[in-house]
């Protein structure tokens, strides 16, 4: 993972820089225009914020019943990172929402359960920071239990919003929006992968001081 | 072994129960509590709003259940009785379906309590509606206590248990929520939409099903230190 | 399943950075009692906790006979037996319905091995421990030494071959820690493998076979109990560094 890093980050800093060229050469959606465009990231960050809670369900899992300090590090850094995305796309949603329909939140499906995923992993970085002893085994639970219940989210709020449905959120594409959205959700993986190596290096530094510390008591 | 040991668990945390019934009924005049603060905050000019029946009622079985969870562990605790129960010859998770059942049977009973006296203060027909409404109300409360149990079990050693319990409960039990009053909602329409209960008994019986398998399956690793 | 030895292999466990067990080798035999002491925070109860199952090690190995906990959990939880300082007891119970739970718990009306049912098992531990006349009330109510009894009781109810136990003086009369000693003795004669941690040294004195001196989580020795014990104890642990 370490020797990636470099190479990663240069490439994800192209990418990022290009980006917003091919943000503005992209065409304009028919009855949103400019503010559209907001798209080009909001679902790149929730595609990023799904790929952590998959990721971090599935270390959490290997933590609790294999044991293995990697996992768990693992597990804390897609966790941030959950926390993170979900946060920029958290963000970016009531804007264009406000922009396109005039109003910040309307309980929109997508939004509504990328808020309930955001509290659930927020509740994992409250219970490592909070949890006393033991605590990394209690985040893992929280994990792998944040993992399963993204289905019963999904359905759940989907069907409780589409009871009474509203204007969806993802108009269709346009044949030249593709491009940039790919090019724009490549981006946002590459970001997260590199950030997550980041992430997970500090937590082997720290793992590193602590066996240190337990190899001079010896 | 495993049964009988759950049993026995179940057994000896009614036991207990029966000397003060102290739970028993600290919880349910708590979800009395409940249902009335809801009441006043709601009831304008004599009427509730739509649909606040259904509301009510499960929040208050949500928050009534959280507290009882922690305090039916607060007693494993004194005494580290726990820690005996952990040493029991049998498979552990038993120790888990027997702290299960007994917040079930006390949930259960706070909900004969409850849905009448919501039928009363609410005009709602709850009662007439009990074929489905009884399903959707068992499933659901399995669901949100099996999580609870299984989240209660693991905070019982950590200094903010209390607090943590419902910061780690709620989102993690909204789907339940939101299934359990969207379906008690359809069956209070009229005429009853059971189509519509039916699915979210559907959504429920999955929920418990995934939860609960998850629970018995990481209860033990969780309960090792 | 049964077990005549257990076997500690370079255990270890830390919490974060503190490292409470390290690279502990130790054999228990049976028929010794043994005593484990050291001063606090040395890791004795942590390694009581580990030898119960209760306690994951970090690193090492712990066999009962040729199985780890891992293979054997439940067979295995049926053969030990722990009192710690908590005692393991309701509160609200008496001191019958306690010990009743625990012999159904252990299977104690259903075991071939021990056709007696659990009633009689449950009365002829209230009488060892002296509680006969108070069966029937509150365990709330018990005195300390009291408590400490029943609690001895309770983990000794089902026969258990490791008998782990810690401070199971604390709180006992001078009769009591007689009848106690000799219980122990007697099972140590039985065949059970005995572990006592105590800071009492003159109590352990009479009464270990052999002595494991353990501080800050390393074990410094492991020999046969002679006269003496507090100041050998003294010259291997130390009287206050």
């Amino acid at each position: 993972m370490k020797k990636m890093f470099i190479p990663l980050a240069v490439l994800t800093a192209a990418m990022f820089a290009y980006a917003p060229v091919a943000i503005a050469n992209a065409p304009y959606e028919s009855t949103m225009l400019l503010i559209q465009k907001i798209f080009y990231f909001h679902v790149p960050a929730w595609m990023a914020m799904y790929a952590g809670i998959a990721v971090c369900g599935i270390a959490s899992g290997i933590y609790l019943f294999k044991g293995r300090p990697a996992a768990d590090r693992l597990a804390v850094a897609a966790a941030e990172l959950i926390v993170l995305f979900g946060a920029i796309g958290l963000v970016t949603g009531p804007l264009w929402g406000r922009k396109a329909w005039g109003v910040w939140w309307q309980w929109d499906a997508r939004l509504t359960m990328a808020l309930l995923l955001e509290l659930v992993f927020i509740a994992y970085l409250l219970v490592r920071a909070y949890g006393g002893p033991g605590s990394d085994k209690l985040a893992a639970a929280v994990g792998i239990f944040g993992m399963a219940v993204s289905p019963f989210v999904y359905v759940s709020v989907n069907i409780w919003r589409t009871v009474h449905p509203l204007n969806t959120v993802v108009p269709t594409l346009k044949a030249g929006m593709f491009g940039p959205f790919w090019f724009c959700a490549m981006a946002f993986l590459l970001l997260f992968t590199l950030l997550l190596t980041l992430r997970m290096n500090l937590a082997e530094e720290q793992a590193m001081l602590d066996d240190l510390y337990l190899a001079d008591e010896e | 072994m495993f049964l009988r040991t759950a049993l026995l668990v179940l057994r000896k945390d009614f036991a207990i129960e029966i000397k003060s019934y102290e739970i028993f009924a600290t919880t349910l005049f708590f979800a009395v509590g409940c249902v009335l603060v809801f009441a006043f905050a709601l009831v304008k000019e004599g009427q509730a709003p739509p649909d606040s029946a259904a509301a009510i009622l499960w929040i208050a079985l949500l928050f009534a259940g959280t507290l009882a969870l922690g305090r039916t562990f607060e007693r494993e605790r004194y005494g580290e009785t726990i820690r005996a129960l952990l040493l029991a010859p049998a498979p552990r998770p038993a120790i888990y379906v027997g702290k299960l059942l007994g917040i079930l049977c006390l949930l259960g009973l706070t909900e004969v309590l409850l849905v009448p006296l919501i039928a009363l203060l609410f005009a709602a027909p709850l009662l007439a509606r009990l074929t489905l409404l009884l399903p959707l109300l068992v499933c659901g409360t399995v669901g949100f206590a099996a999580v609870g149990t299984l989240f209660a079990a693991m905070l019982m050693r950590a200094r903010t248990r209390d607090v943590m319990l419902p910061i780690l409960l709620y989102p993690m039990t909204i789907p339940v929520i939101i299934a359990g009053v969207r379906g008690t909602s359809a069956l209070l329409a009229s005429p009853p939409d059971e189509p519509t209960a039916i699915m979210w008994l559907t959504i429920l019986l999955c929920f418990d099903v995934v939860f609960v398998t998850l629970s018995l399956w990481t209860f033990e690793p969780l309960m090792t230190e | 399943m049964d077990f005549d030895s257990v076997r500690l292999t370079d255990v270890s466990r830390h919490f974060g950075r503190r490292r409470a067990l390290s690279k502990l080798s130790l054999t228990l035999n049976a028929g010794d009692i043994v005593g484990l002491l050291g001063p606090n925070g040395a890791g004795k109860s942590t390694l009581i906790g580990v030898l119960a199952t209760l306690v994951a090690a970090s690193g090492g190995e712990v066999r009962y006979g040729q199985f780890t906990a891992r293979e054997r959990g439940a067979e295995l939880r049926q053969r030990i037996g722990l009192l710690a300082h908590e005692l393991h007891l309701y509160a609200e119970l008496t001191a019958r319905q306690n010990l009743a739970f625990f012999a159904a718990l252990y299977g104690l009306d259903h075991n071939p091995d021990h056709p007696e049912s659990s009633h009689s098992a449950t009365g002829a531990a209230l009488e060892r421990a002296g509680l006969a006349d108070r069966a029937d009330d509150q365990v709330l109510g018990f005195s300390r030494g009291m408590r400490q009894r029943l609690g001895l009781e309770r983990a000794l109810l089902h026969h258990p071959r490791l008998v782990l136990l810690d401070e199971p003086f604390t709180g006992l009369d001078d009769r009591s820690v007689g009848m106690v000693s000799a219980r122990l003795r007697a099972l140590a004669a039985g065949g059970a493998i005995v572990l006592v941690a105590t800071h009492d040294l003159d109590l352990a004195d009479g009464l270990v076979t052999r002595v494991a001196l353990m501080r800050e989580g390393r074990l410094l020795s492991d020999e046969p109990a002679a006269s003496g014990l507090r100041a050998r104890y003294r010259s291997v642990v130390g009287s206050g560094a």
